[in-house]
């Protein structure tokens, strides 16, 4: 009796094992990788991009080639904002036989697992990760927002402008590409116009941030600028409305979230992010996504969810619709489901998103000249559009 | 004067934190006292409870919501040690360890499921919650007011444990559990009882720790349990006194560290604390010496 079950569920594992490998290559479909974080430190933006991939889906599912419909399907997976656990998930989509993959949110799991996607031919296209590294010395990684150097430049002058700073004080966190990266560049940055810095480092897991605002005030800084994930931020801000720290904060793309928004409520906190969207766009495109989307967003409760519970579109969610739609492109561009004609037919891509126009240089990143800066509406937690800020 | 000024945030910091790693230590040290287990499940308890506060008083006023969480979390603790820990009550030390970390992960996990893995603001407390003004520095009532609870919770616990029939029986089985079976002590009900006392006092620590770091994330327990779980082992695994003090010298010293500027050695310094107790004083501070029992 034991072996006859046994023998059962072996017999149907192969199956399913076989029938696995069945669904891969099948004719008319075109598989497009979604490598996001939807677990981890990054999970909550990682899950906003993906929406945007997403709802990019339901509006553009077909692409003709030569005649030919093709259904476009995505193969979504989690790497858990985890540079060891990256790499496995990417795998899963090498072996499912993704024409391009998009992704991801984070420039540390995306750099982890850059070369996975080298091996296999497969060309990758970065929604929001902003490190240099990410898209230096490769071939098949692209990306459609703009860089670290320019963002940490961008926030430098803009302190410099707007609260005439002379010392700032960075926070970043150990270990993370883009937490280190930006604080590295604006440091940079904020030194070249003439300003002085003070640098703290803080651990996976921390969550005292006391210490920390306590040294910021001590050294009577002008603003703060902490490239951080948004669950240190909140904590941040949380910590810092308590101890009454009234020094401006200036922030990443990443702090575009509406957990900010959530943790600054009902207090008097000035917070500044430099962000690649803004909601209130008026953009004949950019308004009709906004629109859309949050249509899209309150028809499905379980998407509602995973944006947190509101319809405030993140700026990761109108990068993943274009990095979506890009990605379109280049297939038309290539006419063919080939990973490696695809790659070569991204250099000369060119789309104008919902973002602005997007065009490749030769490194494989989006030309882009001007960054938005908002800051939070503290008394209706929302975002205020304050200036596009562009660098001299 | 100048010196106080500047340094009374980093000190007020530690002793608040250490006395809500304090309240988490408790439930490891008087857990292996009874079992010699360490239960590592005890942090994610520590969040549930977190999490619980957060959607109970989405709903409920405050007067419902925390007596519901501390609630919540007893019964938890409870079903936690039934599910997980009572069928194994015969197997070897390590499997029972083994189905600790399972239940850990399991409660983190369910956490990321039910939160969609985006950090929650922590309701506000009236009261505690509000800033107020010691000499330079700003900071909440509730940093004032977890050294004074934690300082009453734990003399209550002290005189249950010496005074009570339960506590004796606890006493007991700490001291020899197969000899205190035969003596007719109900080993079910007093292991259930250690449980909720170290749940309880995990969902007050929550309240606390959470009204001052106001965000809730499924691995908000992980950290604060590694540490209070070190101030137990400093503090001599299994004595009540050693972990609260062992938390507060953990406390402090991380907050001090920090205030020095080597930020990046804060956790090093913690654990690095712990290997050199352990080296000197393998017992901990206040361990009992172990009796070879033949």
């Amino acid at each position: 009796m034991k072996r006859a079950i046994t023998i059962i569920l072996a017999v149907c594992m192969v199956i399913m094992m076989l029938s696995g490998c069945g669904g891969g290559a099948s004719g008319n479909v075109i598989k497009i990788g979604v490598y996001e974080p939807s677990s981890g430190d990054n999970g909550a933006g990682g899950k906003q991009e993906v929406l945007g991939i997403e709802y990019a889906n339901t509006v553009l599912n077909t692409v003709e080639i030569d005649g030919k419909k093709y259904d476009l399907k995505l193969e979504i997976v989690d790497n858990e904002s985890s540079n060891d656990k990256g790499p496995s998930a990417a795998a899963k989509l090498v072996s499912a036989k993704c024409s391009v993959v998009i992704g991801s949110y984070g420039s540390s799991v995306s750099i982890a697992a850059s070369d996975v996607f080298k091996n296999a031919g497969i060309p990758v296209i970065g929604a929001s990760c902003t490190n240099p590294q990410v898209t230096a010395g490769n071939t098949h990684y692209f990306r459609i927002c703009y860089l670290d150097p320019f963002q940490g430049t961008v926030l430098a002058n803009f302190a410099v402008d707007e609260f005439n700073a002379k010392k700032a004080y960075i926070l970043t966190k150990l270990g993370d590409d883009y937490s280190a990266g930006l604080g590295n560049y604006f440091k940079e940055a904020f030194q070249k116009l003439g300003g002085t810095v003070v640098e703290e480092t803080f651990q996976e897991g921390n969550s005292d941030f006391t210490a920390y605002l306590t040294t910021a005030v001590n050294e009577k800084v002008d603003v703060i600028f902490a490239p951080t994930s948004t669950e240190a931020a909140s904590l941040i801000i949380g910590q810092a409305i308590s101890q009454g720290v009234n020094i401006p904060f200036l922030a990443g793309d990443t702090w575009d979230s509406s957990v900010i928004l959530d943790a600054a409520k009902g207090s008097d906190k000035k917070i500044f992010v430099s962000t690649f969207f803004d909601e209130g766009d008026d953009s004949a495109l950019g308004s009709k996504f906004v629109r859309d989307f949050k249509k899209w967003l309150n028809d499905n409760p379980e998407k509602l969810k995973n944006n947190g519970g509101n319809d405030i579109v993140a700026a990761v969610s109108a990068l993943g619709y274009d990095a979506y739609m890009v990605a379109v492109e280049a297939i038309k561009a290539a006419g063919s489901p080939d990973p490696k004609k695809i790659n070569e037919a991204l250099w000369d891509v060119k789309y104008t998103g919902v973002t602005g126009d997007i065009a490749f240089d030769e490194i494989g990143d989006a030309i882009r000249n001007v960054a938005y800066i908002k800051s939070v509406n503290t008394s209706d937690g929302s975002w205020n559009f304050v200036a596009i800020q562009s660098v001299k | 004067m100048e010196f106080i000024n500047t340094n009374l945030p980093y000190i007020l910091a530690g002793i608040s934190v250490g006395g809500q790693y304090a309240l988490i230590s408790i439930g490891y040290t008087m857990v292996y006292g009874i079992l010699r287990l360490i239960n590592f499940a005890h942090g994610d308890i520590f969040m549930v409870a977190g999490f619980a506060m957060v959607y109970l008083s989405a709903t409920s006023p405050l007067y419902i919501s925390i007596p519901f969480t501390i609630i919540i979390t007893v019964l938890l603790g409870f079903v936690v040690e039934r599910v997980a820990y009572k069928p194994l009550r015969s197997a070897p030390r390590m499997s029972i360890m083994i189905s600790a970390i399972g239940v850990s992960y399991f409660l983190q996990n369910c956490a990321w499921y039910v939160t969609s893995g985006l950090a929650k603001q922590y309701p506000k407390i009236p009261w505690i919650g509000d800033s107020i003004s010691i000499g330079s520095a700003t900071t909440k009532i509730v940093t004032v007011i977890t050294p004074i609870l934690t300082f009453i919770l734990v003399i209550a616990l002290v005189l249950l444990i010496k005074y009570t029939k339960i506590g004796m029986a606890m006493r007991a089985m700490a001291k020899d559990f197969e000899t205190s079976q035969l003596m007719g002590v109900k080993i079910n009900s007093v292991i259930s009882f250690t449980f909720i006392i170290g749940s309880f006092l995990a969902a007050i620590g929550s309240l606390l720790y959470f009204t001052n770091y106001t965000t809730v994330t499924p691995i908000a327990g992980a950290m604060p349990g590694l540490k209070a779980f070190v101030a137990a082992v400093f503090g001599g695994i299994g004595s009540i006194p050693g972990a609260v003090i062992g938390a507060f010298i953990i406390g402090i010293c991380e907050n001090i560290i920090k205030g020095l500027g080597w930020t990046t050695f804060s956790d090093a310094f913690t654990f690095a604390l712990l290997i050199i107790i352990l080296v000197a004083k393998p017992t901990g501070l206040f361990g009992e010496k172990s009796t070879d029992k033949v």
